[in-house]
């Protein structure tokens, strides 16, 4: 090992990820230079700045196909086109983070996380005015994880990009302004058992390497062709390897987590979750069962049809029984999820483009969606409880339409994004031989329908609550967010060609 | 079925197809998001929508009359393409040919009478603006599934049906049975949905297209598994019985009454529950080559048309024995289109009179409410032809023509599905046209009964209602409908002109084999059994004085009539008790389960277990218990599935 050679890497083709990684440092940067009146919106400005270029770089590289930095990453198709949905969400995200006016009583944020809940030092804090901004580079750095999560092919850059996306996110969650202690809570719980799956992830890796002698994507598929080594290893070792990705994409039974964490976690954090983290996590899972382990689908299948069957029944079952908005839109990413999963084990090109198709539907769906709950308020913040919506749509009816084309778009209801989207994935699960599963999933579609099309009932058809909810107008950057996902969501509902054509040519994946 | 199937592309006149649609998308649009500013036009706009799409839809029957017969009368617009890309691509098209526009017509024209009548209906309500553009919107969902010429487009004109009968049978969402009849109405909707979707899925893998000359010219191709077609008949009639309220799916339709009686008089002559007779008779070629399928229409037919008829007899609620009546019918129309080539035509002439003499009663019905405070139960009725001639007159021609007594056009189309039936000839022929013949006798006596407790006896009304007759933006309406439910069913076979015309689209009507009994004397016993309906039903309930209150002590019969043949009882046991058992079984599991294994286990395991509760959130260590149950699970699989 005395010889080592410094990789070649093609730092063009690294670019989205380099603007997004330039922008979170400089983030820090400001935090220490820049006056305590300009801080805000220089980071508003860097961060969105760092994300359109990413978006751009995306852009300029489609068709990209490479390997670089010594087969530590891959960009090609799905790389770029998942890099590109990030780079979307984080634009939404960034919005919902940044909107403070006053109708949102100053934002969903602590304005200093580090002091204890009401404690002296927090009352002073506020009455001197100080709030940090430390959100915006965590959630660049975020953001930086996700790019390289799915780009990995590799499983140490797959594991340090996971970590990279983790531990931020760990410190978002317990941002919030209003209900810090159950914000905290949320976020110790989430790292927690983040940690614990992370423990899984490095385990099953290990055993990998052990059965491979190598780490890498390519290589480990190299070994399971040949067949000549121990198998016990590799199951052992992928069984524990998806636990790491799967509790990140919340598939039952890793899915405990989620509503608890959605829940407590700040709004604008819980949609960055919802969609980003789900988009980058599926990414690599993707990317490690289409390219390592698409030899050994008979072996893995039956496993992965639990997990989808568990996955589409516990959430979209679970979800029924909720009364609160926000854990209910929990429990059906959770449904999601599995819908995503039939894709995953479908194991063909249009198993692939469609779960990328659905993922950018879903997860933009997703973000417009808590971007509503931001804005349906009580003196003492967010209003959830679903009985506090009861007649929301008669008293905001611009509000009320735009969530409740969000809810059909979830419900998969023709002539909205979420209907192309699951549409894909099915059609794609039943030519991949699998359609017993897409049975339970149309059946379970039609459950969670019941429940999406409840709070839309609630919405219209229930009388107004007299001391209801105020519906704040939102501010030019939520506004903007929400513009966007309904933009997208109707238009890939109508019109998806354009889009259904680039994932169809992202596909397959570069290795 | 040999010959292929090839839509022309659209031209001229036919240019205007996408017409039919879009003007009520666009009344239910304005209608619907204009807000209170549309208020004081709101209903005249919504009238003219549907008016012009009639005026439409006649222009181009008038052309298509005018071309060639065979192929050259089945155009297709192209609109734009949905979703071309990949392996799976479909259009946004619509298909114009005997078939549909048979349904156009019938759908803008009587759907248009409704309109205009519900604008007297519902003067005094102020959510009137509200019901015209919901109204709009059923029509247009309702002519988009019609004019669609794959499956994913007719899927969305489905949805869209279901969605707006939805919003209208919980118009008055203030009464809490209207909201639980629309939530009822969605969810059995919601089970036929699950098999038309799967019939979709299923049609395209294996034809790999959604298109209908796709499919069918496959299908007749004989390539596909027996089996597939099979099971795909089977889904697209459980999607068919969710829409067309047939057994064991039938249930919600005697709720869906709490709507306003104008929406009522759409979901049963114009709109909805013919959507599943549309589905069979469009779907002719695949039921060709799946024969299997073809009797379980059959079955569902016969078995919906008796249970429907039963049901009649045992309300007093005058919009329920309509309700039940309508069951009964399209129980008729199911038989006809499941008995299959020629007989698709007599099915659609059967719907064709049932939307005119249906329409008719209900709109009647609700002039007769309308005059008596909106009372429903025809207990509280008696007498009303003195006060209400104009009421009396239009039910008349209805109630004539739904029994089948010549010449109404009940009698025409009706007469003919008891012919086929018997001409199938064998046990099946035979069974299926007495069970036809004895739906005709039950019809003759629940509707006899109902006239005699309306309109006959002696008055049962309460002082303060003053019975009279509605005002004449109603009257007309049902006026034309009346006439209708006189002529229609003769204009329409006069020279086998429906059949003739529909050829292109269900296949030529040849006769289906020897008549067994000649058609002479099987319309004199059906006559016979009808006169004997209505002789009984004159006898039981006519000449005795009728109680306010129910008699409590009836045979057996009759209380399974009352509980609507236990189709809730069914549903309960069969759709919502296993639903609810597992979520109930799931949530315990999660509160109670996870941590009770944790609390067990701690006796075994104290060390780790304790350590687990030192994280003071409480959750966390049953989190962290399923999540490690789940790894050992999933590993052990994947090592167990090698090794085996």
């Amino acid at each position: 090992m005395s010889d080592f050679h410094s990789p070649s890497i093609a730092y063009t083709a690294l670019a989205p990820m380099l603007c997004i990684g330039a922008a979170a440092i400089v983030g820090v940067l400001i935090d220490a230079f820049v006056p305590r009146a300009l801080r805000w919106s220089a980071q508003i400005a860097a961060a969105l700045l760092g994300l359109v270029g990413a978006l751009i770089a995306v852009a300029v590289l489609a068709g990209t196909h490479t390997v670089t930095a010594d087969t530590a990453l891959s960009i090609d198709g799905p790389t770029l086109f998942l890099q590109g949905t990030i780079a979307v969400l984080g634009i939404g995200s960034v919005l919902l983070v940044a909107d403070r006016s006053p109708a949102l009583d100053g934002g969903a944020f602590a304005a200093q996380a580090a002091s204890t809940p009401g404690s002296a030092d927090e009352r002073a804090g506020i009455q001197a005015g100080r709030i940090q901004t430390e959100v915006f580079p965590l959630l660049m750095f975020a953001v930086l994880g996700m790019m390289i999560f799915p780009a990995s092919n590799d499983l140490l850059v797959l594991f340090v990009s996971l970590e990279v996306l983790s531990l931020p996110l760990y410190l978002l969650c317990g941002l919030a302004r209003r209900r810090r202690l159950l914000s905290q809570e949320a976020a110790v719980k989430y790292f927690l058992l983040g940690a614990f799956s992370s423990a899984f992830f490095l385990y099953g890796l290990a055993l990998l390497y052990g059965y491979a002698g190598t780490v890498s994507l390519s290589g480990i598929q190299a070994a399971t062709l040949t067949g000549q080594h121990n198998d016990t290893l590799l199951f052992l070792g992928l069984g524990l390897l998806s636990v790491g990705m799967l509790f990140k994409i919340g598939a039952a039974p890793f899915h405990n987590w989620v509503p608890d964490v959605y829940h407590g976690a700040p709004t604008p954090i819980t949609a960055f979750m919802a969609s980003a983290t789900k988009v980058a996590a599926f990414g690599a899972l993707l990317r490690v069962f289409y390219v390592s382990f698409a030899g050994l689908g008979w072996e893995w299948r039956p496993a992965a049809w639990g997990v989808a069957i568990l996955t589409m029944v516990v959430g979209s079952l679970f979800a029924v029984t909720q009364t609160d908005v926000k854990r209910m839109l929990a429990y059906s990413s959770v449904a999601h999820a599995g819908f995503i999963l039939v894709g995953v084990i479908a194991l063909n090109r249009s198993g692939l483009s469609g779960s990328l198709f659905y993922l950018l539907t879903y997860s933009l769906t997703t973000v417009g969606a808590f971007g509503v709950l931001t804005l349906v308020r009580d003196p003492d913040g967010e209003a959830t409880h679903l009985s506090r919506w009861a007649g929301l749509g008669r008293r905001s009816p611009v509000i009320g339409s735009v969530f409740a084309l969000f809810l059909l778009a979830l419900a998969g209801i023709p002539l909205t994004s979420g209907f192309t989207g699951k549409f894909a994935v099915f059609s794609a699960g039943v030519s991949g031989g699998a359609t017993p599963l897409v049975i339970v999933g149309v059946i379970t579609s039609a459950i969670a329908a019941f429940f999406y099309i409840r709070v839309i009932v609630m919405m219209f058809f229930a009388e107004p609550v007299a001391d209801g909810p105020i519906v704040a107008t939102p501010g030019g950057a939520t506004a903007a967010s929400i513009a966007m996902a309904v933009a997208v969501t109707i238009v890939l509902g109508v019109f998806p060609q354009p889009i259904l054509d680039m994932a169809n040519h992202a596909a397959p994946f570069y290795h | 079925m040999t010959s292929t199937t090839h839509y022309v592309a659209a031209t001229g006149v036919f240019h205007l197809t996408f017409l039919l649609v879009l003007l009520p998308t666009v009344g239910a649009a304005v209608l619907l998001l204009g807000g209170r500013r549309t208020n004081p036009w709101g209903h005249l706009l919504g009238c003219a929508m549907p008016i012009l799409s009639f005026v439409i839809g006649v222009i181009e029957f008038v052309a298509l009359i005018g071309r060639d017969g065979g192929q050259s009368r089945q155009l297709d617009q192209h609109l734009w393409s949905w979703v071309p890309a990949g392996s799976f691509h479909a259009n946004v098209n619509l298909l114009l040919d005997p078939l549909s526009l048979v349904f156009v017509l019938l759908i803008t024209g009587v759907g248009s009478l409704i309109h205009v009548y519900s604008v007297g209906y519902m003067e005094h309500d102020p959510d009137r603006r509200r019901f015209f553009g919901e109204l709009n919107l059923f029509v247009a969902a309702m002519l988009l599934l019609v004019l669609a010429d794959n499956y994913l487009v007719l899927y969305v004109g489905w949805e869209g049906v279901g969605l707006a009968s939805y919003l209208l049978i919980g118009f008055w969402s203030h009464k809490p049975s209207a909201a639980v009849a629309a939530k009822k109405a969605f969810l059995v909707n919601r089970v036929g949905d699950v098999g038309l979707s799967l019939a979709i899925m299923l049609m395209f893998t294996t034809f790999g297209t959604f298109a209908f000359d796709g499919i069918f010219n496959g299908a007749a191709s004989g390539h596909a598994h027996s089996g597939t077609m099979t099971a795909i008949g089977l889904l697209l009639l459980l999607g068919a019985c969710g829409k067309s309220a047939q057994a064991p799916l039938q249930s919600w339709l005697l709720d869906a009454m709490e709507g306003p009686t104008p929406v009522s008089a759409l979901i049963h002559a114009a709109t909805m529950v013919t959507a599943g007779v549309y589905l069979v008779a469009r779907s002719a070629a695949i039921y060709d080559v799946a024969p299997h399928a073809r009797v379980a229409v059959e079955v569902v037919g016969a078995v919906t048309l008796v249970m429907g008829a039963i049901i009649g007899c045992a309300y007093d609620d005058i919009k329920k024995v309509l309700a039940a009546s309508t069951m009964s019918q399209i129980g008729y129309m199911m038989l006809a289109v499941g008995i299959g080539p020629g007989a698709y035509a007599i099915g659609i002439l059967h719907l064709l009179t049932h939307g005119f003499f249906k329409a008719n009663m209900f709109l009647s019905a609700g002039s007769v409410m309308h005059g008596n405070n909106d009372e429903v139960n025809m207990r509280r009725y008696g007498g009303l032809r003195k006060v209400m001639p104009v009421t009396f007159a239009c039910f008349s021609f209805g109630y004539l023509a739904i029994i089948g007594m010549i010449p109404f056009s009940g009698f025409f189309s009706k007469d003919k599905i008891i012919e086929a039936a018997l001409d199938k000839g064998g046990f099946e022929g035979g069974f299926l046209g007495t069970i036809a013949i004895v739906g005709a006798g039950l019809t003759a006596f629940y509707m006899t009964r109902l006239m005699a407790m309306t309109f006959f006896g002696v008055k049962r009304w309460p002082k303060d209602v003053h019975p009279h007759d509605a005002p004449r933006v109603m009257l007309i309406p049902m006026a034309i409908l009346a006439f209708g439910s006189l002529v229609a069913g003769y204009l329409l076979i006069l020279g086998g002109s429906l059949q003739h015309f529909l050829t292109p689209a269900v296949g030529g009507s040849v006769e289906v084999g020897a008549h067994t009994i000649s058609p002479v004397v099987l319309s004199l016993i059906t006559l016979a059994v009808v006169a004997g309906g209505v002789t009984s039903a004159w006898y039981l309930v006519a000449r005795k004085p009728i109680p306010a209150e129910p008699p409590t002590y009836v045979t057996p019969a009759t209380k399974a009539a009352r509980a609507s043949l236990y189709g809730d009882a069914f549903n309960e046991g069969v759709f919502m008790r296993p639903g609810a058992y597992l979520t109930r079984a799931l949530v315990f599991f999660d509160n109670r389960g996870v941590d009770g294994l944790v609390n067990g286990l701690a006796a075994l395991v104290g060390g780790t277990s304790a350590r687990f509760r030192r994280l003071q959130t409480g959750f966390v260590r049953s989190y962290a218990l399923s999540m490690l149950a789940g790894a050992l699970a999933l590993t052990a699989t994947l090592v167990l599935v090698r090794v085996g």
